[in-house]
């Protein structure tokens, strides 16, 4: 049984971390400006750029190299929209710039799900309660076992399959977990919540069909097969990647979940420790950090939800410091070396216990708390 | 006839499939959007203008001469419009009286900068030919008069009315112009050589305030008159006391009381309910209390998920400090779980 990487702390230290934490925040929210301005607005000009261009060439797509160059722009094009733009948009971190355009009540996104359904199960739910088991529904997604404390039963032996086919079709499934295919199976919502919920999707998941699979490829005349192969490819790049960069923020080894009395009465710092130990972010390139919507920068972006993301990146080594000064971790590795670890966790939990690797750490046992207070603080605190 | 109607017809369904298909093959964003995003001036739902020419009228203040994009509509004179300014990656909008003539090819806006003024700074002193300016649609009751017009302005109060002047469709007008001094004077040369109208100036620096009884034996055929007024909250007052018949347009809507410490009465509109908030108690948290079914999220700032626009009045920001005030922007939306309110104020939740 290991301990919480945070049981050292006191509660003094968690809240003198929190400020500190609280002290980034206000730095960066007092100097946004032109430049972050210009930043969102070169995304999206680049963005459209790619996706119209792409949409161009593949007018064309029966001749190979156009095939591989307009689905490889449309790809990118795709995943661009979805994470540094529609992910981070949603999220608000844009709307302090009072553009209607780019703004978390008005953006829509290239994606099977509903922006209205997405903003609330993410925005909220999972940003909210990250990491506590029975209420992140994003744990797991409700299909699959990621900490060994559920209980197994026989229909985990599938979730290595179930994953790779969920890849593949990422966005529908995070249409369908958003409607909460879950709970309407179990009965706690009720067809009459769910139904105009099911149509709205449909009807989204319809357009986004029509433009993909029916009209871009009928404009394109005798490249018909090959131009919808194309968007088709796209859209499977597109979710494989988003998959791994999401399964990536939470799940590689190392990331603690929580139960749920840790929310009575959690204080700010403490909400603080708990999205850091409960997050992993993604070393790589500035390209990497953009195509991952920053979101490479998962542990910045759930300490800062709606710090806008080209921030994330110039705070991180002032929250690394101060993890290592408070003496927590600071998960952080290559998309390779996270991804597998991811699989192998998602494997061995298809199979019963998994407690040993897996199991959840120990939180500082309530009764010690006022023992320890004061006693321990580290030395470069007390100098 | 039936063959035209169908004609006609069958143009207007083809315009509809078209629209639709354009609808399908920008989606998820708008054909607007990819338009707007060819060319700034394309965009009818986020409109912009340029600023072609510039004209310094006195030292403080500027006519900016505006090409508007292929979305604007026609004002009548008297009109205002909203002009939105990026400043520090923000949009900050406004609203000034236009002052060019319907029709014309250019549409004249006339800032005057208010000392410490944001937006009206920058629009006088700091927005050079081709830069790109928000455009809102034109609104406003404060328009031309059906009868013989007195119409009294005082200081950039003179804007809307010279829209008025220079559409050539009044007779017998009369204009009683407050200034400082005739140096101040916006449009001076213009105002003093337009036919038809007799201009009547009034500098203070010589001669003070005028008050109505002033004005009435300036122009004793003044109760015959449509009385028109624009220009200081102090003058308009005074006017309406004397003339209830008068019309008036002001450029200072009553703001909310901003030193005033915070809490006030919170409506909201689309429930009905009131609640009475105490200083530093999130609007949500009162709303609750009230009996209000809120949006909520986190509470804590974060999700966005009980936005509401504010419609009037202000609130302040509790996690930056920063003040949201109907009057600069009205429908802003705001984070209820972290926003007091200053004063009185209506949310549409």
């Amino acid at each position: 049984m290991t301990m919480s990487a945070a049981a050292h702390l006191t509660d003094d230290q968690v809240e003198t971390l929190g400020a500190e934490l609280d002290a980034i925040r206000d730095e960066v929210l007092a100097s946004r400006g032109e430049r972050d301005a210009r930043y969102i607005h070169s995304v999206i000009r680049a963005q459209r750029g790619l996706e119209v261009g792409g949409r161009a060439i593949l007018m064309f797509a029966k001749f190979p190299p156009a095939w591989i160059a307009g689905t490889a722009a449309l790809s990118v094009a795709k995943i661009l929209e979805n994470m540094e733009l529609g992910h981070n948009i949603l999220h608000g971190q844009w709307d302090w710039m009072r553009d209607p355009k780019i703004h978390s009540t008005t953006w829509e996104w290239d994606h099977a799900d509903p922006a209205e359904f997405w903003k609330r199960s993410h925005n909220f739910e999972h940003h909210t309660f990250t990491n506590i088991r029975g209420k992140d529904r994003d744990l797991g997604y409700t299909v699959f076992r990621i900490t060994p404390e559920e209980e197994w039963r026989p229909k985990h032996l599938i979730q290595p399959l179930t994953n790779v086919g969920l890849a593949l079709i990422f966005e529908y499934g995070i249409a369908l977990y958003d409607i909460e295919q879950d709970k309407i199976a179990s009965g706690e919502k009720s067809w009459e919540e769910a139904k105009p919920q099911i149509k709205t999707t449909l009807k989204k998941i319809g357009k986004q069909a029509a433009k993909d699979y029916v009209l871009f490829p009928l404009l394109s005349g005798p490249n018909v097969v090959a131009n919808l192969a194309a968007n088709f490819t796209a859209n499977v790049v597109r979710n494989v990647w988003s998959h791994a960069v999401i399964f990536c923020g939470h799940f590689p080894d190392g990331t603690e979940t929580f139960e749920e009395e840790r929310l009575e009465g959690e204080t700010r710092g403490q909400w603080y420790v708990r999205q850091m130990l409960g997050s992993a972010n993604l070393t790589g390139s500035k390209t990497m950090h953009l195509m991952t919507g920053n979101l490479s920068h998962q542990i910045e972006h759930h300490l800062f939800p709606d710090l806008p993301s080209n921030r994330y990146a110039e705070i991180a080594p002032r929250v690394r410091e101060i993890c290592e000064r408070y003496g927590l971790p600071y998960n952080a590795g290559p998309l390779p070396t996270q991804y597998a670890k991811v699989w192998r966790k998602i494997i061995r939990l298809a199979f019963p216990g998994g407690h040993e690797r897996y199991g959840a750490a120990v939180q500082r046992p309530k009764a010690r708390v006022t023992a320890l207070t004061r006693r321990r603080t580290p030395a470069r605190l007390a100098a | 006839m039936s063959m035209a109607t169908g004609f006609r017809g069958n143009l207007w369904q083809a315009g509809r499939h078209a629209r639709s298909l354009a609808r399908t093959l920008a989606a998820p964003l708008l054909p607007d959007d990819v338009l707007g995003g060819l060319h700034p001036l394309w965009s009818r739902r986020a409109p912009q203008a340029r600023v072609v020419r510039v004209v310094r009228e006195t030292a403080d203040t500027t006519t900016l001469f505006l090409r508007p994009g292929l979305a604007y509509a026609a004002h009548l004179p008297g009109q205002y419009a909203g002009i939105g300014l990026r400043i520090d990656g923000v949009w900050h909008w406004r609203t000034y009286s236009i002052t060019s003539r319907p029709g014309a090819s250019l549409l004249q806006v006339t800032v005057t900068a208010v000392p410490g003024g944001l937006v009206s700074g920058k629009l006088a002193h700091d927005t050079p030919v081709g830069s790109l300016v928000g455009i809102a649609a034109p609104e406003g009751e404060f328009t031309a008069p059906t009868g013989k017009p007195l119409f009294v302005t005082a200081g950039s109060g003179i804007t809307p009315v010279m829209a008025m002047l220079r559409s050539h469709d009044l007779s017998d007008a009369v204009l009683v112009h407050v200034e400082r001094t005739p140096e101040d004077v916006v449009f001076g040369h213009e105002l003093r050589a337009l036919p038809g109208v007799r201009v009547i100036e009034w500098h203070t620096s010589a001669r003070g305030r005028p008050t109505p009884e002033m004005l009435d034996e300036l122009v004793p055929d003044r109760p015959a008159r449509e009385v028109l007024a624009c220009g200081p909250a102090g003058l308009l007052d005074a006017l309406t006391e004397a003339w209830p018949d008068v019309r008036v347009e002001r450029f200072q809507p009553k703001r909310a009381d901003h030193t005033a410490g915070t809490g006030g009465t919170v409506t909201l509109s689309a429930s009905g309910i009131v609640a009475d908030v105490a200083p530093e108690t999130p609007i949500l948290t009162a709303g609750e209390a009230a009996g209000a079914l809120m949006p909520s999220g986190c509470r804590m700032g974060i999700c966005h998920t009980c936005v509401g626009k504010l419609t009037a009045g202000a609130v302040r920001d509790m996690q930056t400090g920063e003040l949201h005030d109907a009057a600069d922007q009205p429908g802003r939306p705001v984070r209820t779980c972290v926003s007091a309110p200053t004063g009185d104020c209506t949310i549409n939740l």
